[in-house]
């Protein structure tokens, strides 16, 4: 032991090591605990090269990778009044999104945008669990309302990602109001004769569950997402009872008969594409990397159907 | 007389005014009336006293007061001809679920509301107002019947919310909540509802999506109860009193915010010291509301429901 091996060098280490590796650069699976390159990660939309499992994915990444080339125009969501209650539990709520929208870089829990997918010109709406557990307040209901008379104005499906703890307590009242308004928005698509496809992703719960998320024409989970409206702790604690491996799981709901489909982050734009498109009446999907729409792309899309003009690929 | 809590002053008054009472009877020498007259102006000034301006918590408390009337009561003093009809033609039928037809000043309506029970036979009968999926969906099927026929729909509300039961998610709780919210919206027939007790998170919202909403004085509608509340944002049940305040769940509240469209006064002490007065005020909001929405057509009644509830939140409270 001397001074070099004590001081010296550990201090060159840390020195080197920080500047090397920063620590952003690998996230381990918490499922396998494989530590994953982020670059790697990313590419695979967030789901575990080794062993499958499905990290977060916030709805721009997701977007970014849904709509062709990551093109997409937001829909621009009419703000809600701030703080209705002037709520205040151990933070006063203001604070709380304050945080919030400094940690996601995002004004609130729900983005909403439009543009094609798969040459498919579609609106999609995603909730964003990072933002205070995805919550649904008077912005997210304003949000699906947006997506939804924007589809009707457009013609065109809603796709709408799911993920959520549930109502936001911080908004009283008017959070639990967001069940009729959001179901409002998805009685204005059925009446336009337009597919609305949920997919639910973890972890979708509570009143979001017992709201929009359920009255979907298709209902797709990602693999073990947690579905349900009450959580299994709560359950746990009302009847005392040990519950079921995977209960309340997307496998799980699958099975009683409460999905269509579980399908993977990874192949959920194709089969996005394809059922969609059966749902429109178009034709076949061209498969492959489309490249982005070009500005004239838009003519094409108000053409009708039938002539295939929209469909094709754009050399 | 059961007591709440805060009313335990009242309770030993109360409870002295009708020992001497008792003495009286037995001792016919005794002159008790003056003082028990004293005893019993204590007590009513008490109860104003302690009614006049109820916290939150409390009203929580006499929202869930076991002697307040329930909506088996209200069905059976209200209602004549009332015919239960059971069964979500599924499953089962929910006990916790009351609904059939029935004859509201002579017309035929359908009437729909959670019933808690009244003592613990009936309480665990009823599954202590908790619905399952069964009865959401024994809701949406009288629901579409009164739609067919044109009947009216009368809902009233009192649960502390959807059952959290192992079965009730498997059979799809979330699907069964979002479907009647959905027939609620959907439905061409005046759909008014009254709060009698507790409107507990989606359970309550599954029946009041209504054209025309009244709550009792004392009663709740929250998106959680303060209990849950406090342990999810201030990591401590016993916080329900803070809870309870900052979630703005009193009638009063509601009706600043436009979530509900009418306050039914209750008697001085809360609905359980005058259940015959409080069931009668609760018809006559039932028939004014009726009133209001009579001669309106199918599409405007859909239009003006779908119109509340998207234009709802436009309106905060004062600080």
């Amino acid at each position: 032991m001397n001074w070099i091996s004590n001081y010296v060098r550990p201090k060159i280490n840390s020195l080197f090591s920080r500047r090397e590796v920063p620590e952003n650069l690998w996230t381990k699976c918490d499922e396998c605990g494989t530590m994953l390159f982020h670059r790697e990660l990313s590419d695979n939309l967030n789901v575990c090269t080794t062993c499958d499992h499905h990290m977060p994915i916030t709805p721009r990444e997701r977007f970014d990778a849904l709509f062709d080339g990551g093109i997409f125009t937001e829909i621009e969501v009419p703000k809600p009044i701030a703080d209705p209650l002037h709520f205040r539990d151990q933070k006063k709520y203001p604070d709380r999104m304050k945080a919030a929208q400094k940690k996601t870089g995002e004004p609130e829990a729900m983005l909403v945008a439009e543009g094609e997918m798969g040459g498919t010109p579609i609106v999609a709406a995603g909730q964003d669990f990072s933002f205070m557990g995805g919550s649904m307040g008077m912005y997210v209901g304003n949000a699906i309302i947006a997506a939804a008379e924007r589809a009707v104005e457009l013609g065109r499906p809603l796709i709408l990602f799911s993920a959520a703890g549930g109502a936001r307590m911080q908004e009283g009242i008017l959070s639990l109001m967001q069940m009729p308004r959001t179901t409002v928005a998805v009685e204005m698509l059925k009446e336009a004769g337009l597919p609305y496809i949920v997919v639910l992703t973890n972890p979708t719960s509570g009143g979001v569950t017992a709201s929009y998320a359920m009255l979907g024409d298709v209902h797709i989970a990602e693999p073990n997402a947690l579905i349900c409206f009450a959580g299994p702790r709560v359950i746990e604690q009302t009847i005392r009872e040990k519950l079921p491996e995977g209960f309340q799981r997307s496998e799980y709901l699958l099975d009683h008969g409460m999905l269509d489909r579980v399908t993977m982050r990874t192949e959920m734009r194709d089969e996005l594409i394809t059922i969609v498109r059966m749902l429109m009446n178009l034709t076949p999907a061209v498969r492959g990397n489309l490249p982005a729409p070009e500005p004239e792309a838009e003519e094409a899309e108000a053409a009708p159907a039938e002539t295939g003009e929209a469909d094709a690929p754009k050399a | 007389m059961h007591y709440l809590e805060f009313e335990k002053p009242l309770a030993e008054i109360e409870g002295k005014a009708n020992e001497l009472r008792a003495l009286a009877v037995a001792n016919e020498e005794m002159d008790v009336k003056q003082e028990a007259t004293a005893l019993d102006k204590k007590a009513t000034d008490l109860l104003k006293d302690l009614y006049k301006d109820l916290t939150p918590w409390r009203k929580c408390q006499v929202a869930r007061h076991p002697d307040r009337p329930h909506c088996k009561d209200y069905i059976e003093t209200l209602f004549t001809e009332y015919t239960p009809l059971a069964g979500d033609r599924n499953f089962a039928d929910d006990h916790a679920v009351m609904g059939g037809l029935a004859r509201f000043e002579d017309q035929p309506v359908v009437v729909l509301g959670q019933e808690k029970g009244f003592d613990t036979k009936s309480r665990i009968e009823r599954n202590f107002g908790m619905a399952r999926p069964e009865g959401y969906r024994k809701a949406i099927r009288l629901m579409e019947m009164a739609d067919k026929f044109n009947l009216p729909v009368v809902t009233l509300v009192d649960t502390p919310g959807a059952y959290p039961g192992k079965g009730a998610e498997e059979r799809g709780q979330s699907e069964a909540i979002a479907r009647a919210t959905e027939k609620c919206l959907q439905i061409g027939v005046p759909l008014i509802s009254v709060i009698i007790g507790e409107g507990g998170s989606g359970g309550a919202v599954a029946f009041a999506t209504a054209n025309r909403l009244a709550m009792l004085e004392h009663s709740v509608y929250s998106v959680i109860s303060p209990e849950g509340c406090a342990s999810i944002l201030w990591k401590d049940a016993e916080k329900m009193r803070e809870a309870a305040e900052a979630l703005r769940l009193t009638a009063q509240d509601l009706k600043k915010l436009n979530v509900i469209d009418r306050i039914i006064t209750e008697p001085l002490g809360g609905a359980q010291r005058d259940r015959e007065a409080t069931i009668a005020s609760v018809g006559r909001a039932i028939a004014a509301m009726l009133a209001e929405l009579d001669g309106k057509d199918r599409k405007t009644l859909v239009q003006d429901r779908r119109k509340k509830f998207l234009s709802m939140g436009s309106k905060g409270l004062s600080a």
